[in-house]
């Protein structure tokens, strides 16, 4: 059987194909102002990708921020169940859980493929991708360079503001007063790390850690993670789209 | 192309700056400064922007007001020769400065420091008069509000520094996002057919991608900064109702200029702020410019009187 697992998160739409418990396809994209529509193009790009016929995705699964946006489907999934299953899916010794999307960023304390205790922020940008984007934004570097240079600082400046908005404008006096680039960024990972790690504590953190969401691929925030956890953490191959993969394994058992 | 993106196509080509609102100068023409008064002045470093009051004998000669630089110092001296500019006076010809603001101890001229809780009481108190007990002070970066006594004395106060839900610097980063220049912004809001609900009342980041949502379910510009501007009051409100409200209300800082959020915060809290006129009878009828932007500043410069004065006496 083939399902399809659409994500549609607070930047970019994730779908992945499943068939018989093996991913053979994964496609992303941003959401922009018709998320419903690049999610239907997505599924037709998947289905492409994996050579098969659109018609033989029996079921489709949704879940994310948005999926009130999404195209017809057959099952709806909340995100922290999605990430769950996703999760203990490609690692199932994972015993927490560390989602950091580009909006939201959440703690999960998994057991048997589903989530006994949460943790999220949702109302805030600090601690999400969102904060990384615009601080990498302001220092004109890709995401994942972000993450390399982060790593080659030697000093670590601190960054005072706690808001995304004020850290931004923080970040632009630090490049005015000609802060080394890779200063600013590993501050700047390490103030992101701090509010993930002092929030996911509040559930308790168990090994194995696993990092999932946008933000897994950013090897700066991670090192600062491990910093922080004084623990190793794990992250799949294809973070991004562990609550897509969750979507699709909640079609394929209904 | 949808509303929405004409609006961000429009920005990106003329490139225009919307979040810049107007910065001011002003001279009293009717002080002679070299007659032999105390010269005090106050200079307010915020971190969005920042104000120079000069008094001369606790009477305002002259202000400057403008965007904040990248240092504190560089801020403050160009705040200080802006309020100087064409009037003669120099530095040297000050008796006392002090300074105030986020960036009050970068201030190079100030012999003293003061907190800016301290300073916008008292230039608060002054420029609305002695029967202001509750003052809202909207500034770039945080939300203040404070309860003072007759003689402008805090009593008591709550501030929001955190988060930039209910700051300047938030509503600057909207009105770029929406392509509404800042100052019609207040406007603007109110041409709506109804007013809308708020949008999400916290993360600015999280209001603007909600903004986007609406702009893609059809709402048009003017309806979105309508429920940006209610998010904003009510935000604000949450913090005023805290510290508890005592009439009379006076209301300061930039966002004290956008009507859109002041009038949606006496809707939600059902009371007015007074009308934005000096207390000073002879300020009023003089028509000296009510700017609510001065002051934290003014506030440091009547301390900085009180001050030269002491320094005077010894």
């Amino acid at each position: 059987m083939i399902t399809a697992g659409i994500d549609i998160g607070g930047r970019d739409i994730k779908v992945l194909l499943l068939q018989d418990g093996k991913v053979i396809a994964r496609t992303k994209a941003a959401g922009g102002f018709e998320q419903g529509k690049v999610a239907e193009n997505l599924v037709t790009k998947a289905a492409d990708d994996a050579s098969v016929q659109r018609e033989h995705i029996e079921r489709i699964g949704v879940t994310g921020s948005g999926k009130k946006y999404a195209p017809p489907h057959d099952v709806d999934i909340t995100e922290i169940g999605s990430i769950a299953k996703g999760a203990t899916f490609v690692m199932p010794s994972a015993k927490t859980v560390i989602d950091s999307g580009a909006e939201d960023s959440r703690g999960l304390k998994v057991e048997n493929g589903t989530a006994k205790d949460f943790v999220t922020n949702d109302k805030c940008a600090a601690g999400a991708g969102a904060f990384c984007e615009s601080m990498a934004r302001a220092l004109e570097v890709s995401l994942e360079e972000f993450g390399k240079i982060s790593l080659t600082s030697a000093k670590p400046v601190p960054i005072n503001a706690q808001c995304a908005v004020f850290a931004e404008s923080e970040v632009v006096s630090l490049i005015n007063s000609k802060t080394p680039t890779e200063d600013i960024a590993r501050a700047v990972n390490d103030a992101l790390a701090e509010r993930v790690v002092a929030m996911v504590k509040r559930i308790g953190v168990e090994k194995d850690v696993l990092v999932v969401g946008g933000l897994a691929k950013n090897v700066g925030y991670l090192e600062a993670l491990k910093r922080g956890f004084q623990t190793d953490v794990m992250v799949p191959e294809y973070p991004e789209y562990i609550g897509a993969l969750g979507a699709a394994l909640a079609a394929s058992e209904q | 192309m949808t509303a929405h993106e004409t609006a961000r196509a429009e920005t990106q080509q003329e490139n225009r700056e919307l979040w810049r609102w107007e910065e001011s100068r002003w001279t009293n023409p009717d002080i002679d400064w070299k007659a032999g008064g105390i010269i005090s002045a106050g200079i307010d470093v915020g971190s969005v922007s920042t104000q120079c009051v000069i008094m001369v004998d606790g009477e305002l000669y002259a202000y400057g007001s403008l965007r904040s630089g990248s240092g504190g110092e560089d801020s403050a001296l160009r705040g200080a020769s802006r309020a100087l500019e064409g009037t003669g006076m120099t530095v040297d010809d000050w008796h006392y400065c002090v300074g105030t603001g986020y960036g009050r101890v970068l201030v190079p001229m100030a012999k003293k420091a003061v907190t800016e809780i301290a300073c916008h009481g008292r230039g608060a108190n002054w420029m609305y008069g002695p029967s202001i007990r509750t003052i809202l002070d909207m500034g770039g970066q945080d939300c203040k509000v404070l309860r003072v006594d007759e003689r402008g004395k805090i009593v008591n106060f709550a501030m929001n520094d955190k988060c930039a839900a209910g700051a300047g610097r938030g509503m600057e980063v909207f009105c770029d996002f929406v392509g509404v220049p800042i100052t019609e912004a207040g406007e603007r809001s109110f041409q709506v057919d109804e007013e809308p609900r708020a949008v999400s009342t916290t993360c600015v980041i999280f209001a603007k991608s909600e903004a986007a949502s609406l702009l893609r379910e059809g709402w048009d510009v003017n309806s979105v900064l309508a429920a940006y501007s209610l998010a904003t009051a009510q935000r604000v409100v949450e913090l005023m109702q805290r510290v508890g409200l005592e009439p009379e209300l006076g209301i300061t800082g930039g966002i004290a200029k956008n009507r859109g959020v002041s009038e949606r915060i006496e809707k939600e809290i059902g009371m007015k702020f007074n009308a934005r006129t000096w207390h000073n009878p002879e300020y009023a009828e003089k028509e000296v410019p009510f700017d609510t932007q001065i002051a934290g500043a003014a506030g440091a410069a009547l301390f900085a009187k009180a001050l030269a004065e002491k320094q005077k006496g010894k």
